[in-house]
């Protein structure tokens, strides 16, 4: 069910403002894909543009295309909802929903939709995505708890049950461990490792350890200067970024030579 | 392990004058501006507890089971008899029949400022919102007059001209508090629901109002309290009855802050030979006062609801 997806000449705009400059990636399927680079280089607004959740903000658009196996996702056809089905995302700041219980965070994407589902269906879908998420063991005694009770690894976890339990082809992540401490980290990234085996993975990371220990390939983002557009200097598999990459800024970034 | 950090000895004392060095001038302001905080907090209690001890004091005496549940049909002069059902009734009828038309109009409005709002029309909605606050409730009441006057003639006194009135100053209340409840709801949970591949009115009606129910409930309840007192905008459209009636379509009807100024101005009745049991010459006052503390009591109790109701539906941790 993983999907391939291709930029082609992506440029990325905050109404007059161009972000992002002249992106072309592709993203193959069923790998992990590692998105380094400085903050404000356009990493995580890149990645919004993978699933449109980027236009939500007011007067941001997008030139160029993104093709998910060949089908641009900004094409005239293509419902901006329908691609967010496809392609799932976990935020930077762990963010389940205060009002609903564990299970009916991971039954959001069913039945925020009013989409009708029999009870052991979504007993079912419940269990397979929280073991999916590595969650299962901790919470399965208090699935109708709140889910905000949950430490911070685990609601990070929660959401990721609750990304995987809408199925996507695609499966985006805005610095996921950002605000968690190390033992939830490793959690979240033997986790990233195994749900490689069924979903394309693209991940924004500001840490160049945790890019090299989950990711198969690697993009370097940089920015020239304040006010400048970001644009991806080079794009390699993860061992060769971090050993012996082609651009000299790259090997400066991840070796701690920047600035 | 233990880390016990040795005294030194020598720093201890060192430490000990650096930490404590207090600013003179500072604990000073500090002691003077909780003194003049507690006088204001005080000064505001004043007034407050004065007229709830009043009205009280004035008003516990009348309340009675007959009282509450019966009207002032043929009661005359300084007859002790009746009571204050037909006010209370047609509050509640008018009240209620605002809040029907209000809240819609209220929450739709602070969703579209919220969730799609921009550019002049927003703006314009924002300004006529804020002008509509500070419309006097005499304004509002002669407008639903001569709204109704237009359609059914200048005579016309009915309930509904009543809520018309109470709703005019009631949207703004409404658009106001829930749009600043709605601005509460953290963008996060937006683009969470959004991601979920949700559109966006789903988003609105299953996360957005979902999660900020319990303050639109108690913004709802504030409007609700803060037009149920409201005299004169009632005066001029649904005029006074001593009958109880509940159809706000048909005929006028009382309420209880208009009862209690039309008995307040009555005065007292003629009783030749003094106060009997069967001419009481302060009657009028002190049905006043006995409506006027129903009226504060159901303020009150309103207020109360919206707190349980917060509390209720509030987002749950742990």
């Amino acid at each position: 069910m993983a999907q391939r997806i291709d930029t082609k000449d992506l440029n990325i705009y905050y109404g007059d403002f161009r972000a992002v400059e002249d992106v072309n990636m592709t993203i193959e399927p069923k790998s992990v894909t590692a998105l380094i680079g400085p903050s404000g280089c356009g990493k995580s607004t890149f990645l919004r543009t993978l699933n449109r959740m980027h236009e939500v903000v007011p007067g941001a658009r997008v030139e160029g295309t993104v093709e998910m196996e060949g089908v641009d996702l900004y094409g005239p056809d293509v419902d901006p909802v329908a691609v967010r089905k496809n392609v799932g995302m976990v935020f930077q700041r762990p963010n389940p929903f205060p009002t609903m219980s564990i299970r009916d965070n991971v039954l959001a994407g069913v039945k925020l939709n009013n989409k009708r589902i029999s009870k052991s269906d979504a007993d079912d879908l419940v269990e397979s995505s929280l073991h999916g998420a590595n969650l299962w063991n901790e919470v399965k005694d208090r699935l109708d708890r709140p889910g905000s009770g949950l430490s911070g690894g685990q609601q990070q976890r929660l959401c990721i049950a609750r990304a995987i339990a809408i199925k996507p082809q695609v499966l985006l992540m805005d610095e996921p461990c950002s605000a968690l401490d190390p033992i939830s980290t490793i959690a979240i990234e033997d986790l990233i490792g195994e749900l490689k085996q069924e979903y394309t993975i693209v991940i924004v990371t500001h840490n160049m350890q945790q890019a090299a220990r989950v990711s198969d390939r690697t993009g370097f983002f940089n920015i020239a200067g304040t006010g400048k557009p970001g644009r991806l200097i080079e794009m390699d598999d993860t061992a060769t970024i971090f050993s012996s990459p082609a651009e000299k800024a790259t090997e400066d970034y991840v070796s701690g030579r920047f600035g | 392990m233990s880390v016990t950090t040795q005294n030194p000895g020598r720093g201890s004392s060192e430490t000990a004058r650096l930490l404590s060095t207090v600013d003179p001038g500072r604990r000073r302001t500090d002691r003077v501006m909780q003194v003049l905080i507690y006088i204001a907090f005080g000064l505001a209690m004043i007034p407050l507890g004065w007229l709830i001890f009043t009205v009280v004091a004035q008003g516990a005496d009348r309340i009675s089971l007959d009282f509450l549940f019966q009207s002032m049909r043929n009661i005359f002069g300084g007859d002790p008899r009746g009571g204050i059902y037909h006010a209370i009734l047609g509050t509640v009828v008018i009240t209620a029949l605002a809040t029907v038309i209000s809240v819609p109009i209220g929450i739709l409005t602070a969703i579209y400022l919220v969730e799609y709002g921009k550019g002049w029309l927003a703006r314009s909605v924002t300004f006529f919102v804020d002008v509509m606050t500070g419309i006097p409730s005499i304004v509002a009441g002669l407008f639903a007059f001569s709204l109704f006057a237009l359609i059914f003639g200048p005579a016309v006194r009915i309930g509904v001209m009543g809520a018309v009135a109470l709703s005019v100053l009631m949207i703004p209340v409404v658009v106001r508090s829930c749009e600043e409840m709605l601005k509460l709801v953290p963008n996060e949970l937006r683009e969470a629901s959004y991601a979920l591949g949700v559109p966006k009115w789903l988003t609105i009606v299953k996360v957005v109002l979902r999660t900020s129910v319990a303050g639109l409930t108690t913004g709802v309840l504030l409007a609700i309290a803060r037009v149920i007192g409201e005299t004169a905008p009632l005066l001029v459209t649904v005029g006074v009855t001593d009958s109880i009636n509940a159809n706000a379509f048909d005929g006028r009807m009382m309420t209880l802050p208009v009862f209690a100024y039309r008995q307040y101005s009555q005065g007292n009745a003629p009783c030749p030979g003094g106060d009997t049991a069967t001419c009481v010459s302060d009657i009028a006052s002190q049905n006043a006062w006995g409506a006027a503390l129903v009226l504060i009591a159901m303020v009150l109790a309103l207020n109360l609801i919206g707190r349980l109701i917060t509390r209720w539906f509030a987002p749950k941790l742990g």
